[in-house]
């Protein structure tokens, strides 16, 4: 048996490409069997070769979780966390989520269980999960841990983020090719949202309002990667860091080309004390997104394509006016 | 006591029956006390994600999860809710007794404040250097690392405070000292969380209270803490008496103040230390617990430490039982049940009467 698993984790790999494959002495004997049939081997093998197998991750504060077997009742507590596991097919496998996850919609029957800061530890312990997905840090998290339930936490604060998650949740699900194939999709779709910004735009400073404190997506946030991957620039240089609150005639001073934020954003800053002078206030370059798609940029998850997407809808439309 | 002093020209028969009146309200008081610790405990364990459900309860005992459900979560959160009531109930009789001040509540001297800075600071650096702080075995992720930050954090406040008033003799400049250091350490938690808003949630549910995450281990320190902080306190109840009449009077009495009064500033800061450590800011029950017990049967210090010990027990032990049951299976915070209720109560009384 143990051969048997050796030789289809060289075929995999072998299908991937790795750099592996030039030291295995193997490799000519494979290379004469065609793609096709590689594929389907590794197609057929692969249920019982994931189910199978322990699975071991590390999470972002370093803790090693070992499963004897992928988990298959897991808890999600963050809405990001819910979307990427669902995206990397393990919607099945959610049995509990916390209060702010609503999307896939499919997910509207489970459980609800709180917050991170007031988790429902004891409805949480009745659904007995084999692994509970969290942030880094809280005090709910602890208590889980301490009743012997796996946690492992996940920091979701820039893109390189969003792709290690993607992977280790990929792993944990027993599919571990999942999380780059998901990866390379979000950069393409990134990628077809950047071809699409009008010429005219490229390299405009942007200024992104998360809240009116005003708090600002800075460069380093994963909005102010998106937008420089789609070739807009930002008032908020990377040194301020990812959501600093900002003095609000720093915004006045920098005059942003173009403004961005949630859709009653216009009126109001049009209020606050010399904010009218503001070039994409005069030229009404505004992108004032509604409620929903507002909640796609704001995430951390597997639906950057989709942000960025919206994001270049939404520059196309005020380079028409 | 004091009542009786008002009135030198009853005669003795008079004083007599008055005494024996408080010693059965105080006996009543016990006993209504007792019963009720009972209740609010068997009805803890019988409030859970189906709300209050003595049948529910039954069914979990049947099932295999019973040891989990009931004995790793209900009964040290409801054991524990009933501990931090108590260290909050002598904390606030401390203080109360201390500062001859029935406004006086626990966290007058800058334990709160500074619990929040550390507890901020923690989840901070968790956020911001989370790996590097991990490989410290001291610090992060350690079980008890936010408790055990949270308690350095309050006795660091109150030490602070107390240096701020060179000592505890003069009262108005500790009091004084008090809100200079809750301000201050306040301002540096907004700041703080200015830097990192991660730390914003950890630190609304600590300015919220929450009773949801106790288990054994913290039971147990709240135990012992309760347990040894009660003993500590009746032994030094006589030194409250004698400042009821005055500090001058207490000093003539042989009262050694500057001493007396800085063990008792020690004992509130670690009731206080333990209890916000392990809750958060449950709000009111350190207020309102010593003024139940005053109103229904008033009595010398020693009766008022540990009545009050076990009102502030039962108090947040129905706070949390009421929490549970209120909206299932959603929970609410602990602290706004007893800000609600605490809150109310002390309106009614001051519409009715005025504050004694």
């Amino acid at each position: 048996m143990a051969h048997r698993f050796k030789l289809i984790r060289i075929l995999l790999r072998a299908v991937h490409g790795t750099r592996l494959l030039s030291h295995i002495s193997l490799f000519s004997l494979f290379s004469r069997i065609s793609r096709i049939s590689l594929i389907t081997l590794v197609g057929l093998a692969q249920p019982g070769w994931a189910s199978s197998m322990a699975v071991v991750v590390i999470d972002d504060l370093g803790i090693e979780h070992r499963f004897e077997s992928p988990p298959q009742r897991i808890i999600t507590l963050l809405p990001s966390l819910t979307e990427s596991l669902a995206i990397l097919g393990g919607e099945s496998r959610i049995v509990g989520v916390d209060r702010y996850s609503n999307w896939p919609a499919s997910l509207a029957g489970l459980p609800r269980l709180g917050g991170l800061e007031d988790a429902l530890i004891e409805a949480i312990a009745k659904l007995q999960p084999d692994v509970v997905l969290a942030s880094t840090s809280a005090r709910s998290l602890e208590r889980l841990q301490a009743l012997g339930f796996k946690v492992v936490r996940l920091r979701s604060d820039t893109h390189a983020d969003i792709q290690r998650t993607l992977w280790i949740l990929s792993q944990l699900l027993g599919t571990p090719h999942e999380g780059p194939r998901v990866w390379a999709q979000l950069q393409q779709q990134m990628a077809a949202a950047s071809q699409r910004v009008p010429a005219s735009l490229r390299g405009q400073r942007v200024y992104f309002e998360v809240d009116g404190g005003p708090y600002a997506a800075g460069r380093g946030s994963f909005i102010g990667e998106t937008l420089w991957a789609l070739g807009m620039d930002n008032i908020v240089p990377l040194s301020f860091g990812p959501f600093p609150k900002l003095n609000p005639e720093f915004v006045v001073r920098a005059q942003p080309d173009v403004v961005m934020g949630e859709a009653s954003l216009q009126t109001a800053m049009n209020a606050r004390p010399g904010w009218a002078s503001i070039p994409a206030l005069v030229k009404q370059q505004v992108c004032g997104f509604e409620a929903a798609h507002y909640e796609i940029m704001i995430r951390p998850g597997p639906r950057l394509g989709e942000a960025a997407a919206i994001m270049a809808e939404c520059l196309i439309s005020l380079a028409r006016q | 006591m004091m009542a009786t002093l008002h009135k030198p020209q009853a005669d003795n028969a008079d004083v007599d029956a008055d005494v024996d009146a408080r010693a059965q309200a105080r006996q009543r008081l016990t006993r209504w006390l007792l019963a009720l610790l009972l209740v609010f405990a068997l009805a803890g364990l019988a409030t859970g994600t189906q709300g209050f459900s003595p049948a529910a309860l039954w069914a979990e005992l049947q099932s295999d999860q019973a040891w989990l459900i009931l004995g790793q979560i209900r009964a040290p959160r409801t054991l524990g809710a009933a501990l931090i009531g108590a260290l909050l109930g002598l904390g606030g009789a401390l203080a109360q007794g201390l500062f001859r001040n029935p406004l006086a509540d626990p966290y007058l001297l800058g334990a709160a404040a500074g619990a929040g800075l550390a507890m901020v600071l923690v989840l901070s650096g968790a956020t911001a250097w989370g790996i590097t702080l991990s490989l410290n075995p001291w610090a992060w992720p350690g079980p008890m690392s936010l408790v055990l930050a949270a308690f350095w954090g309050a006795i660091a406040g109150v030490a602070l405070t107390l240096t701020l008033a060179q000592g505890a003799l003069h009262t108005p400049r500790l009091l004084l000292a008090g809100v200079v250091v809750a301000v201050l350490l306040g301002a540096l938690s907004d700041l703080v969380t200015v830097a990192s808003p991660q730390a914003l949630r950890g630190r609304q549910a600590f300015m919220l209270g929450t009773t949801s995450f106790l288990g054994w281990p913290a039971v147990a320190l709240l135990a012992a803490g309760t347990a040894a902080l009660t003993a500590l306190a009746l032994r030094y109840a006589r030194v409250l008496d004698a400042l009821t009449l005055g500090e001058d009077s207490a000093t003539s009495l042989g009262v050694a103040l500057p001493r007396m009064r800085l063990v008792l500033v020690a004992l509130l800061a670690a009731a206080t230390a333990l209890a916000v450590a392990h809750a958060g800011l449950v709000a009111f029950v350190g207020l309102v617990a010593p003024h139940l017990v005053r109103r229904h049967a008033p009595g010398a210090h020693a009766w008022l430490l540990g009545a009050s010990t076990a009102m502030g027990a039962a108090l947040l032990l129905a706070a949390d039982v009421l929490a549970r049951a209120i909206i299932p299976p959603q929970e609410l915070p602990v602290g706004v049940i007893t800000a609600v209720l605490g809150g109310s109560y002390l309106f009614v009384l001051l519409r009715r009467q005025g504050l004694q």
